[in-house]
């Protein structure tokens, strides 16, 4: 997947976020040189493509009362791990699902996903429903929660040329 | 009842928050479309998303781009971190510039970070060096699969 110089000027320019303004798109060509219409295309080509995952906006998940995240994990049999991994990342209130390498002796489990909720115990209950949809086929899991940010930094990719 | 950090929505923002998660239209007065389909004004909408990231019940609005589509490697990482060197071995770990998130959690594994660097073998590298400047494993959980459905959150 390549990005050629004028799209990075693209990322570059809106990562931020776009202009809060009626022409967001007219705005945006201002900065990087580029019509209108082809800021419009350029960002349909992106989000066709997958670059762009998503247009709109970001709930501040503690502002809107879910304040507690666990991160779970569990141990899944390979031979299901991936249909199961697809259920697991539909449901409403797990936002990321991911496979991943376990590291044994010390990690057991290949399934992580994020639940979000009002406090740990709404979490809990999500949890317990995971677990229900996956029976058997999990062998053990687990819930960590975070308890500090210990540094967070934005995704900031360097402009083009 | 709304916690310490709870913003009281009213009924109009929690329906821009819902409907406005995904799919801002691409089309030459977006705000005005995306208005309109919930019944309200595009300058009341430019206004009502502008006092929400003001007061950060928004964090961004706008394109959400995928970082490894942009070129990027990334790596979740964890370390057993011994509690007496925790406030030392944060430190260290910050420093990298690689490390782009870090998470104290509630595990022997207790401390959870994601590396982002511009190559693939810059993760190696840095991971690498982690580990000998903290004289500690650093376990590495790059991700094999990703279930990505959306991003739903209900207001």
């Amino acid at each position: 997947m390549t990005l050629d110089a004028v799209d990075r000027r693209l990322v570059a320019a809106t990562q931020g976020g776009l202009p809060l303004d009626p022409e967001p798109y007219a705005r945006v060509g201002e900065a990087v040189g580029l019509a209108e219409a082809e800021v419009i295309a350029r960002l349909a080509e992106l989000k066709a493509r997958g670059v762009i995952r998503r247009i709109g906006l970001a709930p501040n998940h503690y502002r809107l009362g879910m304040a507690a995240n666990g991160m779970s994990v569990w141990d899944l049999d390979d031979a299901c791990a991936a249909a199961l991994g697809a259920e697991v990342g539909a449901l409403d209130f797990v936002t990321h699902a991911y496979l991943r390498p376990r590291a044994l002796p010390d990690w057991p489990y290949n399934l992580f996903a994020m639940i979000h909720g009002a406090g740990r115990g709404e979490v809990e209950a999500k949890r317990a429903e995971i677990a229900a949809i996956l029976g058997d086929a999990c062998r053990g899991s687990d819930i960590l929660y975070s308890t500090r940010i210990l540094k967070k930094t934005g995704l900031r990719l360097k402009g083009g040329d | 009842m709304s916690g310490p950090d709870e913003t009281d929505l009213d009924d109009t923002d929690r329906r821009i928050v819902n409907a406005l998660q995904e799919g801002f239209p691409l089309e030459p007065r977006p705000y005005a479309a995306a208005a309109a389909r919930l019944g309200i004004g595009e300058a009341e909408l430019i206004a009502r998303l502008g006092a929400m990231l003001e007061e950060r019940t928004i964090t961004r609005f706008g394109p959400f781009y995928d970082a490894e589509a942009l070129g990027g490697a990334f790596c979740l990482c964890a370390m057993a971190v011994p509690e007496d060197r925790f406030g030392e071995v944060t430190e260290t770990v910050n420093a990298f510039p690689e490390v782009a998130h870090n998470y104290a959690r509630t595990h022997r594994l207790n401390m959870w970070f994601v590396l982002a660097t511009e190559t693939p073998e810059g993760i190696g590298a840095a991971a690498d060096a982690i580990a000998a400047a903290t004289g500690l494993a650093v376990l590495r959980f790059p991700k094999e699969r990703e279930f990505f459905i959306g991003f739903r959150v209900v207001a």
